[in-house]
């Protein structure tokens, strides 16, 4: 299976995870673990900067999982990047996952005030990874104001819905010159090893794991289908076909 | 668009009561089986005929707030700054008819109460005063929160209701939510309880969530003090205000709360008793109606009641709470509000919290995020 390249790392995972929803930090971090995630995000405003410690950070395996910030709570372009500078000061990473959902109810992303952090965030030299609506046009103005990726969702986000914009995902993996990573909305192994088999780059999930009566477990049925997923991607999927196909009944005229 | 008011007064409290009232076996069976539920289904799943659903209610709260939320209960605790009040509200304390010694917190006790509960690990905290609008007015919340800022990742207000620019101005200092309980959607009930002061206009403290959201406030706390009327059909108008405000300010975020009628200094009874089976019926209702709404308990309620309901639908919790200006290290004699039914200190919640499986959570906003100019 080949490695994901993002700016400058490459990941063996291609299942990156979320830190909220956990019922406690031992779990989090069990499942964290259980995932083989190498690529973790974690809500800025979850994160005590005044304490000399961060009970949420500790629970987290630095030697083999980068931390993967998020700006969850900003509405607008400048809270964002002002989440992201105050990130990239107490995390010391210049990633940044983008999260501008100026809706607190479906927590949708708003474009254009992703599309305007974007643009500031990539001057500023980090690493932008936005949280966008499946949008393939939004997907190329992005890629020219800098994105590192694209994260577009599959369902609301925490809906556990699974694909429901598949027709559009399918064509921002077509289209993208960056990774595709599929975000939000993914419910079960299935939704994952779906979103691999039609060739996104990567998946996160949170809900579905952190809510699940067995975490760990959910955690590695994720890895195990996301694995599945893009090793199918690779061989190359063969045909779907509803009847069984036999002969040539418009062209065998040719050879009679 | 209509203002509330409008919407309001299209209703007949007598028609609302009636039809919950006569909400069926069946009309209860499609909210509980319908994926987007209506005001209808709310009513339903308030009236009695859902009573005996009570256990299927809680479990489908329970999933869908898990779902939502995570297993996860922010909390947060109240910083009373004053109990000066010009209102008469007959149920409170405070009220203007009460003799009591008043006591407003100065620069001085304001910090060594907010280290007391920065020492109790509190990180979102919520400033409560009377009403009395010559001394304890914007200026001096501005004041309160300037001071305050630098040490909680989260402030919350809940004080008299105020006009568009001074929640402005208190969005612009860094407020995150501002809570304003319309008591009772009862118009004449609501002339009853509160005879005298400011707050005796009805319609004004009405439109005050549409002040604080058209200042762009990053939440509105909603309410009724459930005891004052029939809490069915005040509960259904807190839910037809919070449908509006969601439309009309939809970048806001809503919460509700339960405030049940307490034994208060000089006040009167609770004219409607709502038991706690009715609550977690309320709860539920409410939960299964709006996926989205934050759903907060606060220390009125008794130990027994807040451990049980910690999984089946609230997100935010107060803690170790005292209800006096001066209450945590000032002048812990000062008078109460209300009193507190659970007086546990904030270890013992936060380890209760744990047991039930959920990760007790006192750190859930950034403060930068308060108070950039929009």
């Amino acid at each position: 299976m080949s490695t994901l390249q993002i700016a400058d790392r490459s990941f063996a995972s291609r299942l990156f995870m979320g830190t909220g929803k956990f019922g406690n930090l031992n779990e989090m971090s069990a499942a964290i673990q259980a995932s083989g995630s190498q690529l973790v995000t974690v809500a800025l405003k979850r994160i005590d900067q005044l304490a000399a410690h961060d009970e949420l950070i500790a629970a987290i395996d630095l030697t083999t999982i980068d931390l993967l910030p998020n700006t969850s709570g900003a509405r607008t372009a400048e809270e964002a990047v002002l989440a992201a500078q105050l990130a990239r000061e107490a995390l010391e990473t210049n990633w940044v996952k983008l999260e501008i959902h100026p809706d607190p109810r479906y927590l949708l992303p708003d474009p254009i005030e992703t599309l305007r952090a974007t643009e500031a965030l990539a001057k500023l030299g980090f690493v932008v990874m936005p949280y966008i609506h499946a949008d393939p046009v939004l997907c190329k103005r992005l890629e020219n104001a800098g994105t590192a990726v694209v994260m577009p969702l599959g369902a609301p986000i925490g809906s556990n819905k699974g694909l429901r914009t598949l027709d559009f995902l399918e064509i921002i993996i077509e289209e993208s010159n960056v990774p595709v990573v599929v975000d939000a909305g993914i419910g079960a192994p299935s939704d994952a090893a779906k979103a691999m088999e039609i060739g996104a780059d990567a998946v996160l999930v949170n809900t579905a794991i952190a809510v699940s009566n067995n975490p760990l477990y959910m955690a590695e049925a994720f890895k195990e289908a996301v694995i599945a997923g893009r090793k199918a991607y690779e061989a190359g999927l063969g045909p779907i076909s509803s009847r069984a196909v036999s002969s040539s009944p418009l062209t065998s005229f040719l050879f009679d | 668009m209509n203002d509330f008011k409008e919407i309001l007064d299209q209703y007949s409290w007598e028609e609302v009561q009636t039809k919950i009232y006569g909400a069926s076996d069946q009309d209860v069976h499609h909210a509980l089986n319908r994926a987007n539920l209506t005001r209808n289904d709310f009513m339903a799943l308030i009236s009695p005929a859902a009573t005996p659903y009570l256990e299927q209610m809680a479990l489908k709260a329970q999933q869908i707030t898990q779902r939502r939320f995570g297993k996860t209960i922010q909390l947060y605790a109240p910083l009373y700054l004053s109990n000066e009040c010009q209102n008469i509200c007959t149920y409170c304390g405070f009220s203007m008819d009460n003799k009591i010694r008043r006591k407003t917190l100065n620069n001085t006790e304001l910090l060594l109460e907010a280290m007391a509960l920065k020492s109790m690990g509190v990180n979102h905290v919520l400033l409560v005063s009377g009403e009395a609008n010559k001394t304890v007015e914007i200026n001096y919340f501005l004041n309160a929160i300037e001071l305050l800022k630098p040490h909680f990742s989260q402030i919350s207000i809940e004080v008299q209701p105020l006009e568009q620019e001074e929640y402005q101005l208190l969005q612009a200092a860094g407020v995150y939510a501002i809570l304003v309980y319309q008591e009772t959607y009862h118009r004449e009930v609501y002339k009853k309880y509160h005879p005298k002061g400011k707050k005796s206009n009805f319609d004004y403290r009405l439109d005050t969530p549409d002040r604080i959201g058209r200042a762009g406030i990053h939440k509105i706390g909603l309410g009724v003090l459930l005891g004052l009327e029939d809490w069915r059909v005040d509960s259904f108008f807190t839910a037809t205000h919070i449908s509006y405000l969601q439309k009309q300010y939809w970048q806001t975020r809503y919460s509700i709360s339960f405030p049940r009628l307490r034994p208060a200094e000089g006040s009167v009874a609770p004219n409607f008793h709502l038991s706690d089976k009715h609550l977690l019926q309320l709860i539920c209702a409410y939960r299964l109606w709006n996926e989205n709404l934050e759903i907060s308990i606060s220390t009125r309620e008794n130990e027994s009641f807040r451990d049980h309901i910690i999984p089946i639908g609230v997100t935010t919790m107060s803690a170790a709470s005292k209800t006096n200006p001066g209450g945590y290290v000032v002048d812990p004699q000062a008078l109460e509000q209300f009193e507190v039914s659970d007086e546990r200190d904030m270890e013992t919640i936060k380890n209760q919290i744990r047991k039930m499986g959920y990760d007790p959570v006192m750190k859930d906003w950034e403060s930068n995020y308060s108070g950039l100019v929009r």
